[in-house]
């Protein structure tokens, strides 16, 4: 039934469909689109900067994935045997500096640059120069950063939470590098956190109101306004350090009158709200997907934007259970435990809609849904291991042990990149006019569910046995489940290459996919052809009730 | 068929942006605020120890004989510092309210002048707002010449007020090398966290 | 090709359901081993109990929350579960219409936040108990550095520094790891049982972070800073846990070891210590040879100096400069002497006259200078490295 004709779908600027829903095709603003290398440097058009975003977060995907092979082939047994300790705190510190702003964030700005104009109506971001400029701050940025593993001295070694004075005093020199790639970064996200404000509240179709708006658009809302107010404090705690190391100030040195412990607080204070822009457009995606595949309406919309909005806020009160060994007074450990377990209830709430919606659904297993069913299981796990941890006397012995590196690992791989899996299955066909083959999508989930397990829960049992994080080498009883955890890592890993080969294949043909493609679908993104012509709602769709209206 | 507005909507745009730049703005100033407010918020609740930096005038209090406190001190190396911090007086039980003093020797073991600074912690935290230093050589940087041995005095009371589930204070004591000038004089004013050294 | 799908799925139905079956019998007998066996969960996949009141208070507290979340998760997936194979649309679902129901949304956000308050008070009390340091019967001060610990107990004179044993022999592979490879010092805290022992913490150069699981202490030692922590041991032992903070390239070499003695024996044991130190500082009055120095040099060395200046000397330049005719090692003495006593600040080179005895010090400069082809000939008396640091 499948005819595969080789259409390179995304890659070609088919001008041709215009004809989209509510209008004809309205003149061009520019002349004749360029063509090649010069069409991805100046573009300005949503769907394309959210495929480079796309591609750039996939390319950092396998270096950072690279990094955590290195980490896990010297951590596979006890002794040193590949890398020497300061090479190794190089590798762990760039994995995550890599993962947190090369791979998570960009995907997540990737998915919305291509689907919010998409789901609201509009015709592209408000600001499409700047979107541009947005994007390609980011290639700039980690070249810097990786050119800093070359410098004398090597890369930054201090962990990605790159704590004072291990990171201003005693800092390889080439701090200075990497706090200012870490700059550039942070410009890049500001700048389309504005964008993607601007486009929420300024472009949607008539007839769209925020309570109208699919909960992606939502959750992106909620996203931009956390990075607007976070990433100024982590630009403020960088520059400090920046100052510190070159300029004698000290801010974080006791010597000249300053605090360490005062860089932890602007860090998380940064840090945890940071946590959850990773997560809350992971949530938008699952609350897309498990609809559509239960062909049921969201349970709960309204608790849905509400439990959002609450957890946004109260990630503002939690920053110091990241603290909790650092010598807090009662009162304010006592103030982070409560309000840190108070954040597990909206959370909890998000969870349990979602399985309402399952629940007397209609329910079909395709990949995109595949994965969002993982992601609430496995978040949800990443969830029980937080609640754990919030419980701050336990803390004590679980804190900087490997039970809070399978707790973050949980809520980021298979939580986090799992939905951006998941999206990326979803809307694949919209982006390509293919779907994507069937049968290596699954390989592609069986193989990554089995080798995320595989290394990150044993890490549980290694943090409760005793291991510290962030060593190159271990005690005797730990040897195990490192030995598990390597072999999944390498699993997962070359998984990974599977997706590769999914994507590369349904870019290039496969079964043609309808404008709606999945039985079920109803945001507005569906209503348009497949592949999505490269502009899209010109002429502003009438709507109601999130529907388009003839 | 509705047509948009264009010009409207960039107006709209323009000043969704412009909103979200000022609270950019204010964030950046927030973060750098957040600098003297966390001093700020230190020195009111003694959060991290070091409100007892500043001097503060002896006040006759009530001297509490029902309560016993045991005040000890602990001194640190600074790396780079060719000196020793020695507590001649290493621990004493006191009355909250008396006046005491504990005796300190400076040593600088090289043969050339040096300039260091002792910086002060109190453990528990909480404790260091019912701390009063009357005289302490933390105030200010010493400079010692080359073998020069001084004893200086740390004069303190502790306040009746002392928080009765605090029985013991801890003081310690970290020397650092100074190598930029201090514009914190001898005035012991609170040296702030950022721009001076 | 839907049609191969279809026969697919007729022909492995009873090979399915097989499989369903199997799974489900082989899970709840795994969950059930899991609850009942205490092996299972015990030791080595488990927090310890460990040996104080306040380490059995976190195990109760770890094993409550952990399995208040065993609880809601077999709720939740069971729920889940059961959705994903009795409402599929392959097996002829229908969906339901039902999109909102105000009363269960409260009902499950009041019942998880009322779980939670519930478990916030036993939490509180343990967590006021740890926070309480007062009226300690020995104080010991913990020092970190790059990258090793040093005790100090206050108000009894006894000082010394513990430093990785493990053969570095056994960390390149080349020798057989032992029992307790990299969780073994040369000189462990010893402390007493039965009395309150209170921990002030600091480091001299980055943050560091002392922990013994079996004592439920952890705390962050902060440059510049003084932390307390506490503990009441009840059971004689040999306690090992790790620096958890990142502090630089041997964060994960400098282990901390207890040993827990009945008190009796400890007030002996630092008797007998005190009058080590008083050998160790009469010893220093004395002469010593070329060849004793060298001795003594090469252990202090590869304990303390050559995890940075590595076995050979060479160093890891720029940030470990090589001691191999370089110019502070074959020419100027007193400038040896200063940098070896005295640190350089800014840089993980710490001031050793606060880790090193006078003996150790001497010993570790004359061994430098003569070592590896430097061949200065030279060599410095515990005597006059005293001298100095008593100036």
């Amino acid at each position: 039934m499948a005819s595969e004709q080789p259409r390179k779908a995304v890659l070609q600027a088919s001008e041709s469909e215009g004809a989209t829903a509510g209008g004809a095709h309205v003149g061009e603003g520019h002349g004749s689109a360029p063509r090649g290398m010069l069409r991805w440097l100046l573009t300005t058009n949503h769907k394309d900067i959210g495929t480079l975003y796309l591609i750039f977060s996939l390319s950092m995907l396998f270096i950072g994935g690279i990094m955590a092979l290195v980490i896990r082939t010297e951590l596979f047994q006890p002794g040193l045997q590949m890398v020497q300790p300061e090479f190794f705190n190089q590798m762990t510190t760039m994995h995550g500096l890599i993962m947190v702003f090369g791979a998570i964030m960009p995907a997540f700005t990737g998915l919305a640059n291509w689907m919010i104009p998409l789901q609201i109506g509009a015709p592209d971001m408000a600001l499409p120069r700047l979107n541009n400029f947005s994007f390609w701050l980011l290639p700039v940025a980690f070249l810097l950063l990786l050119s800093t593993l070359l410098m004398e001295g090597g890369g930054p070694n201090f962990g990605w939470t790159f704590y004072a004075p291990l990171s201003t005093t005693y800092a390889p020199p080439s701090t200075s590098f990497f706090i200012f790639s870490l700059h550039i970064a942070g410009i890049s996200s500001i700048l389309g956190a504005i964008n993607i404000i601007a486009t929420i509240l300024n472009l949607r179709a008539p007839g769209m109101r925020l309570m109208d708006m699919p909960l992606f658009v939502w959750t992106w809302l909620i996203t931009a306004f956390l990075l607007i107010a976070v990433m100024p404090v982590l630009a403020g705690a960088i520059t400090m350090m920046l100052f510190d190391i070159n300029l004698g100030t000290s801010y974080f040195n006791a010597a000249g009158g300053g605090d360490p412990v005062l860089f932890q607080h602007l860090f998380w204070f940064f840090g945890h709200p940071e946590v959850y822009i990773m997560i809350l457009p992971a949530f938008g995606i699952v609350s897309a997907i498990v609809p559509t595949f239960s062909r049921k309406r969201l349970f709960g919309y309204a608790s849905m934007v509400y439990a959002t909005g609450s957890i946004a806020i109260m990630s503002f009160l939690v920053w110091a259970h990241h603290m909790f060994a650092v010598g807090l007074p009662l009162v304010a450990e006592l103030f982070f435990m409560y309000t840190t377990m108070l954040i597990a209830v909206p959370t909890g709430v998000k969870v349990f809609n979602w399985i309402a919606t399952m629940f007397r659904g209609s329910i079909s297993f395709e990949p995109p849904m595949l994965f969002a069913i993982a992601f609430i299981v496995q978040f949800t796990i990443g969830g029980f291991s937080g609640l754990m941890l919030a419980i701050a006397p336990a803390d004590f012995q679980y804190h900087d042990t490997y039970f809070v590196v399978a707790h973050f690992h949980y809520v980021l791989v298979p939580g986090a990149l799992f939905a951006i899996l998941a999206g990326a299955y979803y809307w694949l066909p919209k982006w390509t006019g293919f779907y994507p083959h069937e049968g290596l999508s699954k390989w592609h989930f069986w193989l990554s569910v089995i080798g995320v397990n595989l290394t990150f829960f044993p890490m549980h049992f290694s943090g409760l046995a005793g291991m510290p994080r962030r060593i190159p080498d271990y005690a005797l009883q730990f040897a195990d489940f490192n030995m598990l955890s390597s072999i999944g890592a390498f699993l997962f890993g070359i998984s990974q290459l599977l997706f590769l080969v999914v994507i590369v294949k349904c870019a290039r043909g496969g079964v043609r996919a309808p404008a709606c493609a999945w039985e079920g679908a109803v945001d507005l993104e569906w209503s348009v052809p497949s592949p999505a012509p490269l502009h899209t709602f010109e002429i502003p769709p009438q709507t109601r009730d999130g529907q388009i209206i003839r | 068929m509705p047509s948009r507005d264009h010009a409207a909507q960039q107006q709209a745009v323009a000043r969704t942006v412009r909103r979200t730049l000022l609270a950019l703005v204010a964030m950046l100033g927030f973060a750098f605020a957040l600098v003297p407010l966390y001093d700020v918020f230190c020195n009111l609740t003694g959060l991290n120890g070091k409100a007892a930096s500043q001097a503060r005038a002896a006040v006759a209090m009530e001297i509490d004989e029902s309560r016993w406190v045991s005040v000890r001190f602990i001194t640190q190396q600074g790396q780079g510092l060719p000196w020793t911090l020695e507590a001649l007086d290493e621990q004493f039980r006191i009355h909250p309210g008396g006046q005491y003093s504990a005796r300190f020797v400076f040593t600088n073991h090289a043969d050339y002048p040096v300039r260091g600074r002792a910086v002060p912690s109190v453990s528990p935290a909480e404790g260091s707002l019912h701390l009063r230093k009357i005289m302490c050589f933390c105030f200010q940087e010493q400079t010692l010449a080359a073998g020069e041995r001084r004893e200086l005095p740390l004069v303190f009371q502790v306040d009746p007020d002392l928080p009765e589930g605090i029985r013991d204070l801890t003081l310690a004591y970290t020397l650092y090398p100074v190598t930029t000038p201090s514009s914190a004089g001898d005035d012991g004013a609170e040296h702030s966290a950022g721009g001076e050294t | 090709m839907s049609w191969i799908a279809e026969c697919l799925s007729r022909v492995t139905r009873p090979m399915r359901l097989r499989l369903r079956r199997t799974v489900t019998t082989l899970s709840l007998t795994t969950l059930s081993l899991t609850v009942l066996s205490p092996s299972v969960l015990a030791v080595e996949y488990n927090m310890p109990v460990g040996v104080t009141a306040v380490s059995r208070e976190i195990h109760s507290l770890h094993m409550i929350i952990f399995w208040i979340c065993v609880v809601i998760g077999i709720v939740v997936f069971g729920v889940m579960g059961y959705a994903m194979i009795k409402h599929r649309k392959s097996r002829g679902a229908v969906s339901a219409s039902f999109h909102e129901n105000t009363r269960i949304e409260i009902l499950w956000t009041a019942i998880p936040l009322l779980i939670l308050v519930v478990m916030a008070v036993p939490a509180t009390a343990t967590l006021k108990d740890m926070y309480d340091a007062s009226e300690s019967a020995l104080d010991v001060k913990i020092t970190g550095h790059q990258w090793r610990w040093q005790y100090e107990y206050l108000g009894e004179d006894v000082a010394f520094t513990s430093s990785l044993a493990t053969p570095r022999e056994q960390i390149n592979n080349t020798a057989a790891k032992g029992e307790h490879y990299l969780l073994e010092v040369d000189n462990p805290l010893v402390l007493p049982i039965n009395r309150k022992v209170r921990f002030l913490t600091t480091s001299a150069d980055v943050i560091h972070s002392w922990w013994v699981p079996d004592f439920g202490v952890k705390k962050d030692a902060i440059p510049g800073f003084i932390n307390e922590a506490w503990t009441r041991i009840e059971t004689p032992g040999t306690y090992r846990g790790q620096c958890t903070e990142l502090c630089g390239k041997d964060h994960g070499f400098m282990p901390v070891v207890v040993e827990a003695l009945p008190e009796a024996e400890f007030d002996e044991w630092l008797i007998a210590r005190k009058a080590e130190a008083e050998v160790a500082l009469n010893d220093a009055g004395r002469d010593w040879s070329l060849e004793e120095l060298m001795e003594k040099g090469e252990k202090t060395y590869a304990t303390i100096c050559a995890s940075c200046h590595q076995p050979d000397g060479q160093g890891m330049p720029p940030a470990f400069p090589s001691l191999v005719g370089s110019a502070i090692v074959t020419q100027d003495m007193q400038a040896h002497i200063d940098i070896v006593i005295n640190g350089k600040a800014g840089t993980p080179m710490a001031a050793f006259a606060d880790v090193l005895s006078p003996v150790e010090l001497a010993a570790v400069i004359t061994y430098e200078r003569n070592a590896w082809g430097n061949d200065t000939g030279e060599l410095v008396q515990p005597a006059v490295i005293k001298e100095q640091l008593s100036q």
